[in-house]
Parts: C-alpha cells; structure tokens; sequence
C-alpha cells in the first residue's frame, strides 16, 4: 500500500481523544481489580470476623495506606511508562521511598520488641498464605492492567510489566485488608512487601512477552 | 496534532503527511544497509502514532512523543533481523535541529515560546526571529544591552529544557 493511501485511510474520520485518556483507562483497570478482588474475598477468603471493631483501629488504617501508597506509586509510573518518551524516574523514587519507610517501621517495631515476641510478630497467624493470597487476589488486576498497557505505547516492557504488577498487587494488597486479621508492622513491612513485589516480579516476567507491539 | 486529537480530519491529515516526510529522512538515514524497507518503517510508525495517539501528553511537544515511537519501531526492526547497531539516544536532537522549519516544530516552538515571560519573549523574538541586534532589542524593550544579554541568556536556557521535552512527572 502506498504510503499517501494509508494517510488518507488514517485521516478520515478520526476519532476524537480527550485529554488525560491514559489516567482515565488506568483508574478504570483499578476499579476492576479492585472490585475482582472483593469478589475474590468475599466469596473465597471471607472478612475478617472482627472487621467493623477492626476498622476503628489504627492499625487497619496503617496496612491499608502502605499498600494504597504502592498502588499509587504504581500507577504514577505506569502513567509515565505507557508514554513511550516518558521518564518514570520521580515515581519509581517515591515507590522505594515508601517502601524503605515501612520496612524501617516494621524493623524498629521488631528491635524494640522483646526477643521472644519477635518470631510470633514475624509469623502472626498467616505467614505461610499472606504473601500468596495477596498475589492471587492480584491476578485479575494484573491481567487487566497488562491487557490496558498492550494497546497504550510502553517501550521499556519489563519495567512496565514490573510497574503494572506492583500497581496491581498494591490494589489487592488493600482489599486484602479486609480479610487479614494481622497488627504488627513486622509482619505487614516482610509479607505484604513480599506480595506486591512478587506481583511486580511476575508483572515484569510477563511484561517482557505480552507488552510488545 | 491537538487538533487531530479533537477529531479535526484536515488538520490531521497534513500532520500525518508531514510527519511521514521527516519519518523517511530519518529512516533513510538509519538504514543505509536496507533502503527498501524504509517505507514500510515510515508506515508502521504512521499506525504507532495513529492508534496510540491517547499517549500523547497535550501537555508536552509532539515531536519527541512521534521519535520515540519511531525510535522503538526501528529497534524492533533491527531485532527482528537480528542486526546489532547502537542508537544514539540524543538522536531526535539531531533531527529537531536538521529540519527545525517545519509547521510541527514551530508550532512546539509557539508554545514552547509562550511559556516565558513577556520581556524574555519579545528578546527571543526581536534577536533570534526577526534579526534585530541585543542593543536594538534591548531598546525596543527598554532595557540596556547587557541586561539583554542576560536575559536572552536565560530565556534561551529555558526554551532549551523545554523542547528537549523529556516528560518527567
């Protein structure tokens, strides 16, 4: 085909594009995710017993701001990454910085705790399940969030595929929330960062195949 | 391109043909070793920027945005025949400079220009544009030569960050 054809193709009619369209498509893959991993815990995990005396707790609210702010940081890069001259550095900064600062708050708790409270803050209820419960909740989200990122123009696919998981996994993280009976910042600063990150490593292992275009 | 974007058909059309004339000078020259497959690059670019047009920032320059496309189709090409040449990164640089009189790039000029203040502007206009000397323009805006000088000093700085337009946010 010559190439004056294929512009004359493109140019007709083109659809119009309103502004901000990539914060827009990825708001709506978190809402999905979001709401597959409600359905996930409802029907598959249950809530927690104590959920409505929980959420009056300071706790609580602590777990469910430290996954929030991955998510965010997730989504930030993955505004900058599917553009494909975006620089995504200044994000990728504030998602380590929020990660160093609640593992720092998890490994102070644990120091100043008493030596033989460590390893049951460490282990809780659910050490063996947290960190694989929050990346099954996560995969949905993911899916969606990779589908989303094909159609957008990422060029550097790992990176993204690792943003897009951590994105996920941060949402799922949150709902998680909802189930997770645990209260110490020991066990959320290694579980919970075990599960976005194995989100994210996932995302970026997948990233390398599916984000290609 | 806003206004391809808004759905503006003509004013789409000229950009994408535009586009495609710079789109073959920079492929010509990237492959030297395999002219017939120039065209088909410029194509798929043309597709890139035509179906991924929702990750373009409004906020940013068009040019680098459609580079970077085309910079990632080339490499996929070299890949896919498994020939190994580095890319020099500043490379769209080169191209901005080598064909800067195009509608496009005067049109990320004329944005780029209306972020400065009012003063800097008109030395930018009166020294760079209309060819006025830095005593002419300083005059015209009613400061002496060497703070022309320096003003145009800084302005150009300014301007220049913000055409090498890396979108970091």
């Amino acid at each position: 085909m010559r190439t004056d054809d294929l512009i004359d193709q493109l140019a007709t009619a083109p659809r119009a594009i309103p502004g901000g369209a990539v914060q827009r498509r990825l708001v709506g893959v978190a809402g999905a995710g979001a709401l597959a991993a409600l359905v996930l815990v409802l029907a598959w995990l249950h809530t927690r017993a104590d959920l409505a005396q929980a959420m009056t707790g300071r706790m609580f609210w602590m777990k469910a701001s430290y996954t929030a702010l991955l998510a965010i940081a997730g989504f930030w890069a993955l505004e900058r990454l599917a553009r494909p001259d975006g620089a995504p550095r200044r994000a990728l900064t504030f998602g380590a910085a929020v990660l160093t600062l609640f593992l720092v708050a998890g490994l102070t708790q644990g120091v100043l705790s008493e030596p033989d409270q460590r390893m049951a803050m460490l282990r809780g209820d659910s050490w063996t399940v947290c960190a694989r419960n929050i990346l099954m909740l996560a995969l949905p989200g993911l899916a969606a969030t990779l589908l989303v990122l094909r159609g957008m123009a990422p060029t550097r696919p790992t990176l993204t595929g690792f943003a897009a998981g951590a994105f996920a996994g941060g949402v799922a993280a949150t709902v998680y929330g909802l189930h997770c009976g645990e209260s110490t910042m020991v066990f959320v600063g290694v579980w919970y960062t075990l599960g976005v990150l194995g989100t994210g490593a996932l995302g970026a292992l997948l990233g390398r195949w599916v984000l290609k275009w | 391109m806003l206004l391809g974007l808004d759905g503006d058909a003509p004013a789409y059309r000229l950009l994408l043909s535009q586009l495609g004339g710079r789109l073959r000078a920079y492929f010509e020259r990237c492959m030297r070793d395999a002219p017939g497959d120039v065209e088909d690059l410029v194509q798929e670019t043309l597709m890139a920027v035509h179906t991924r047009r929702a990750t373009y920032d409004r906020a940013q320059p068009f040019t680098p945005w459609a580079f970077a496309l085309a910079r990632y189709k080339l490499i996929d090409y070299w890949r896919r025949r498994r020939i190994r040449v580095t890319v020099p990164l500043d490379d769209d640089v080169e191209i901005l400079a080598a064909y800067a009189p195009d509608p496009g790039s005067t049109l990320d000029l004329g944005r780029a220009l209306d972020t400065l203040p009012e003063r800097q502007r008109d030395l930018v206009r009166g020294v760079k544009i209309d060819g006025l000397s830095l005593a002419e323009a300083g005059a015209r805006a009613g400061v002496s030569e060497g703070a022309a000088k320096v003003a145009l000093h800084r302005a150009l700085k300014s301007l220049r960050e913000r055409m090498r337009g890396r979108a970091d946010g």
